[in-house]
């Protein structure tokens, strides 16, 4: 369930100016109010993209967080591959990499 | 009688949001093609344009996920996302909300859907809006599939859903346009952003514009993910279109593989008018 607390977290803060403001404002106080792993929390905390995307945080999320932390396209690209090299393969979800994909 | 337009089209972000890093030959030619587009629909004259998306959580999450979802509200507003990171700006979209009520109630004769009076539009939405209604002067009707979380409709039920659409459509006096907007092969949102899967987007063009119908089917979810990525999930968007035009065949007004927009872009136009007359 703990990843679907994270991505429920970045699903409202799309969603929402008063979040997304809480999240500027007080994140410590804001992620206590989720159930979350350590690794979790640390991860939104740094903000750890390569790690969110490993964790299984589907990307159609993921892509408007990293935005939303001021990571520019490419930069966003990168911190997912730096995330694989650094992590290993996606763990869950619909972005654990397919056979043959390259 | 009253489907008056029919037509496919990519929506990806990068389509706006990215398009001065694109090969500009290439994005030119691909954005007349959705001013043809624009024409075209502006033709017929619609009272109303029925978008077939497939969102990107920007309403619709797990803790209630809806398989499809219509939308019934006075009014809408997107981009959901920064205006700078889409280059879109914020609008209020016109919805058409008696009307809706008419259509869906029409369409639950034959298909289960759920319906939104609140819908906050995401680029999936907006981008074709940004081409084809500029002036965001047309009531919309926002439809949504689930594309994105599994378990996700089968493909069978997607074309069900464009059926039942097109029923209700020649119950209703209005003239309705449809435009069904997802990618065909893509990785959008991963590290291969980027890459396509030209020879399959054309084998699935080539059955999609001859609307055939049972080679549409066969297309299996986990080939799909191998072959086409998790974005391949979104041809729900095109088959609904195919059940919305079933007998009908289609124009392919451009398709190009543009990787910094991460999808091929499309865009088809179903001949509908024949059909009707």
């Amino acid at each position: 369930m703990s990843l679907y607390a994270v991505q429920k977290l970045i699903y409202k803060l799309n969603r929402d100016p008063a979040i997304r403001a809480r999240h500027e404002r007080d994140l410590a106080g804001l992620l206590a109010e989720y159930d979350l792993t350590e690794e979790e929390r640390n991860a939104i905390l740094e903000p750890d993209i390569g790690l969110l995307y490993v964790m299984g945080v589907n990307g159609q999320l993921l892509m408007h967080y990293a935005a939303l932390r001021g990571f520019e396209w490419s930069a966003y690209i990168e911190a997912m591959k730096e995330g694989e090299r650094k992590y290993g393969p996606v763990r869950t979800g619909l972005y654990t990499r397919a056979e043959g994909r390259s | 009688m009253s489907l008056v337009f029919a037509g496919v089209c990519s929506h990806a972000p990068g389509i706006t949001g990215r398009k001065d890093r694109a090969d500009p030959v290439v994005r030119d030619a691909f954005y007349t093609s959705f001013d043809r587009m624009r024409a075209a629909l502006e033709a017929q004259r619609p009272d109303a344009l029925v978008v077939i998306a497939a969102e990107h959580f920007a309403n619709f999450f797990m803790n209630n996920m809806p398989s499809l979802c219509v939308g019934m509200g006075d009014v809408y507003e997107g981009p959901i996302e920064d205006e700078a990171w889409l280059g879109i700006q914020r609008h209020r979209v016109p919805g058409a909300p008696e009307l809706s009520r008419r259509l869906i109630e029409h369409m639950m004769q034959d298909v289960d859907l759920a319906y939104a009076q609140e819908w906050k539009f995401d680029h999936g939405i907006m981008v074709p809006l940004h081409f084809l209604t500029p002036r965001y002067d047309l009531p919309i009707i926002p439809v949504n599939i689930n594309c994105q979380g599994p378990p996700l409709i089968p493909l069978k039920r997607a074309y069900e859903f464009g059926r039942a659409l097109r029923r209700a459509c020649d119950r209703v006096p209005e003239r309705i346009a449809v435009v069904g907007t997802g990618g065909i092969s893509h990785w959008p949102a991963t590290p291969d952003s980027g890459k396509i899967n030209e020879q399959w987007d054309r084998e699935f063009l080539d059955r999609f514009l001859h609307n055939r119908r049972e080679e549409l089917l066969a297309y299996r979810d986990d080939e799909t993910w191998r072959e086409a990525g998790q974005g391949g999930f979104e041809i729900r968007t095109f088959i609904a279109v195919a059940g919305a035009t079933e007998g009908s065949t289609g124009e392919l007004w451009f398709y190009a593989p543009i990787p910094i927009f991460a999808v091929g872009c499309t865009v088809a136009v179903m001949n509908i008018r024949e059909q009707n007359a």
